[in-house]
């Protein structure tokens, strides 16, 4: 799960990490009110989730609230890859800054532990400057629960290159090591950390991602989901126990487990289809769970044709087809349907078939070039 | 041989009386898994299908001997299950809940490495050697006794394939889910070692996806240690960024993980990558 920046600032101050005044504003009215009270220079940032805001217009400098509000005319309304802001934040900026340097925590798969990446290249994308001056650089690693208090110690005077930065950088790698296990992130990023004329470090942009799987554990993270940064049908999907995700082709694709899913929306392009969606129904499917697919397989306007691949381990092919019939009794079809159902009960399921008008396939390459040629308006 | 699980494997089921435990136990015994007993706390003393149920994996060793268990455990208390089973020493835990918060499976993974003890998933479909042992939630009749070995980061896609592998002829030594999350116990790179020391295993067929680099990691050890020929599938090719695909760990990155990266290693490193499934059916079995 993701959460906007005024957010993980917000946590930032929680665990002692600094970041300059800021101010919520979903009205121009709101960003000059607060830019009034801030006196001075101001910057107006867009809150949405997607990456890229400062290079679509998205954050603006300005020096008195009427700019502010100009700012704020411009920035609430527009949209950024797709999505439109709603809210923008309104930081006090009136310290000068001296060096931008960047500060990430992240789960680290390969290191199967929590890593510090650091670098003294700050406010530019990392992963750029990863590929282009990798000595740039600087990683250590925690393993257990324990903050590596040595480590850090050791890198983190060479952040800003200023023994004098050395321990207010310490103090904010602590508490980001400590928001990032007792919250469950999977990422918590501060770009820039910077260093500003009046001697203090602070975060001056954040970023935090969650461990989907401990959102159980933390209700109060979960509060702070922004439903207008999600796919509704996506949302939609989760709460009945599928997982989807929206693509931009026309064949609709319903599979059981999310590597066979993989599969199938790659084995569809290689024989020269697009798939309009991942979904996985999951293990043991129940009927309602396929009744709930179909309702978001057809509501997608761009699908014309959808593909059922069914592997039965756990999951019976006798209740997707079950799922199929009464699906095709709430719901009014005229999608034509491939199905290919294998593996645990798939002959009771395809009998139960039989008078449903689907059109069945043996194998799932036959499945596929079915689904694409119907999707072209042509016979399967 | 096979790796991992054989006629010897004496297992426990943590989780027994339980929705799927209890469904899966049976599964399992029905296959010929030699299952010895089970663990549920506040259930101790009680059996299952003559089974005897324990309040600990202590316990259950102590009386049983067994040599490995299975977790089918809710997924807040699965990461305390683990601990108990390798802190008890057990040499083989495998997991199969869903969903276990990843912090958890950091310290998890950490005492199975210092107490020697192979860990396998979460979130995964389990291991089988086919005829001998199946330790999970897999399908047990699309398999059968072969010397072709398969590891898989997936669940249906694992069986699959195991399936087209059998409709050619070509049995499986052991296969292995190694589960979808981002921190999983044991990988490809602890795996093909091990077939590569079995004296029943002829080749490797390795599924790969999106997320991570462990396949990356797994080409090189390839080229420099594996001399049994091994054959990949790599699927996520059509995900879009920054969006799970099901699998917790099946992601792409700031550009990382992706399919093209690993496909690209892979083709270095000299091993063949399927296009579609029964490509790569086609190609283990034409070999």
């Amino acid at each position: 799960m993701k959460i906007h920046e005024y957010q993980a600032k917000e946590l930032f101050r929680e665990y002692g990490i600094p970041a300059p005044p800021q101010a919520l504003a979903i009205t121009p009215d709101e960003v000059q009110t607060a830019a009034e009270r801030y006196g001075g220079t101001v910057a107006v940032k867009a809150q949405v989730h997607v990456g890229g805001r400062g290079k679509a217009g998205g954050i603006q400098v300005v020096k008195s609230p009427a700019e502010a509000r100009a700012a704020g005319e411009k920035i609430l309304g527009m949209e950024i890859k797709g999505i439109t802001v709603k809210k923008v934040i309104v930081v006090e900026s009136h310290a000068e800054i001296l060096k931008e340097a960047y500060l990430g925590v992240i789960l680290d798969r390969g290191e199967k532990g929590i890593s510090f990446i650091c670098s003294p290249e700050g406010g530019v994308d990392i992963e750029e400057v990863a590929e282009r001056t990798p000595d740039k650089i600087l990683k250590f690693t925690a393993t257990s629960s324990e903050f590596p208090e040595e480590k850090a110690r050791a890198h983190a005077g060479r952040l800003f290159d200023d023994e004098a930065t050395a321990e207010p950088v310490l103090e904010i790698m602590r508490g980001l090591f400590h928001l990032f296990r007792e919250k469950d992130c999977s990422l918590a990023e501060i770009n820039p950390l910077v260093q500003n004329d009046r001697g203090e470090v602070m975060a001056l942009d954040g970023k935090i991602n969650f461990d989907d799987n401990a959102l159980f554990r933390q209700p109060d993270i979960e509060a702070l989901r922004d439903p207008d940064e999600e796919d509704p049908d996506e949302i939609e999907a989760k709460e009945a126990g599928l997982s989807f995700v929206s693509l931009d082709g026309d064949i609709g694709c319903m599979v059981n487990g999310a590597g066979l899913a993989m599969a199938t929306m790659d084995i569809i392009q290689h024989y020269g289809g697009r798939p309009a969606n991942f979904l996985d129904v999951g293990g043991s499917s129940s009927p309602e769970k396929v009744v709930k697919a179909f309702e978001l397989l057809t509501r997608n306007p761009n699908v014309r044709s959808i593909l059922i691949n069914i592997f039965g381990g756990i999951t019976r092919c006798d209740d997707i087809a079950n799922g199929i019939l009464e699906s095709r009794r709430r719901i009014d079809l005229d999608i034509p349907i491939v199905i290919r159902l294998s593996g645990t009960n798939a002959d009771k399921g395809l009998e139960m078939l039989k008078d449903a008008s689907l059109i069945t396939a043996e194998t799932l390459a036959e499945a596929v070039q079915k689904a694409i040629a119907l999707a072209k308006g042509e016979d399967a | 041989m096979s790796i991992l699980v054989d006629q010897d494997t004496r297992l426990i089921v943590q989780g027994i009386t339980g929705r799927d435990g209890s469904f899966h136990a049976r599964q399992m015994l029905n296959y010929g898994t030699k299952v010895v007993g089970g663990v549920t706390p506040g259930k101790g003393g009680q059996t299952f299908e003559g089974l005897p149920v324990f309040e600990t994996v202590r316990e259950a060793v102590k009386e049983t001997s067994a040599n490995a268990t299975v977790i089918y455990v809710p997924a807040k208390f699965a990461a305390a299950a683990a601990m108990e089973a390798i802190e008890e020493g057990l040499p083989l835990v495998v997991c199969i809940t869903e969903g276990i918060p990843v912090l958890d499976m950091v310290e998890v993974y950490h005492a199975a490495k210092r107490k020697g003890c192979v860990l396998i998933g979460p979130n995964c479909p389990g291991v089988i050697s086919p005829g001998k042992s199946k330790v999970g939630i897999m399908p047990g009749p699309i398999h059968k006794p072969g010397r072709a070995g398969v590891i898989s980061r997936s669940g249906t896609l694992t069986y699959e394939i195991v399936n087209a592998l059998t409709v050619r002829g070509v049995g499986q030594s052991t296969c292995i889910g190694v589960g979808g999350d981002p921190i999983v116990g044991a990988g490809f790179l602890d795996l093909l070692p091990m077939f590569e020391q079995d004296d029943e295993t002829d080749a490797v067929v390795l599924v790969g996806e999106i997320g991570g680099d462990e396949e990356e990691r797994a080409a090189v050890l390839i080229k420099e240690r594996i001399s049994k020929p091994v054959f990949a599938y790599i699927v996520g090719q059509t995900a879009p960024e920054g969006k799970r695909m099901g699998h917790a760990g099946a992601i792409v990155s700031g550009g990382a993980g992706t399919a093209e990266s690993k496909i690209k290693a892979f083709t270095e490193a000299g091993v063949p990558v399927a296009k579609t499934i029964d490509d790569l059916a086609d190609t283990v079995a034409k070999r």
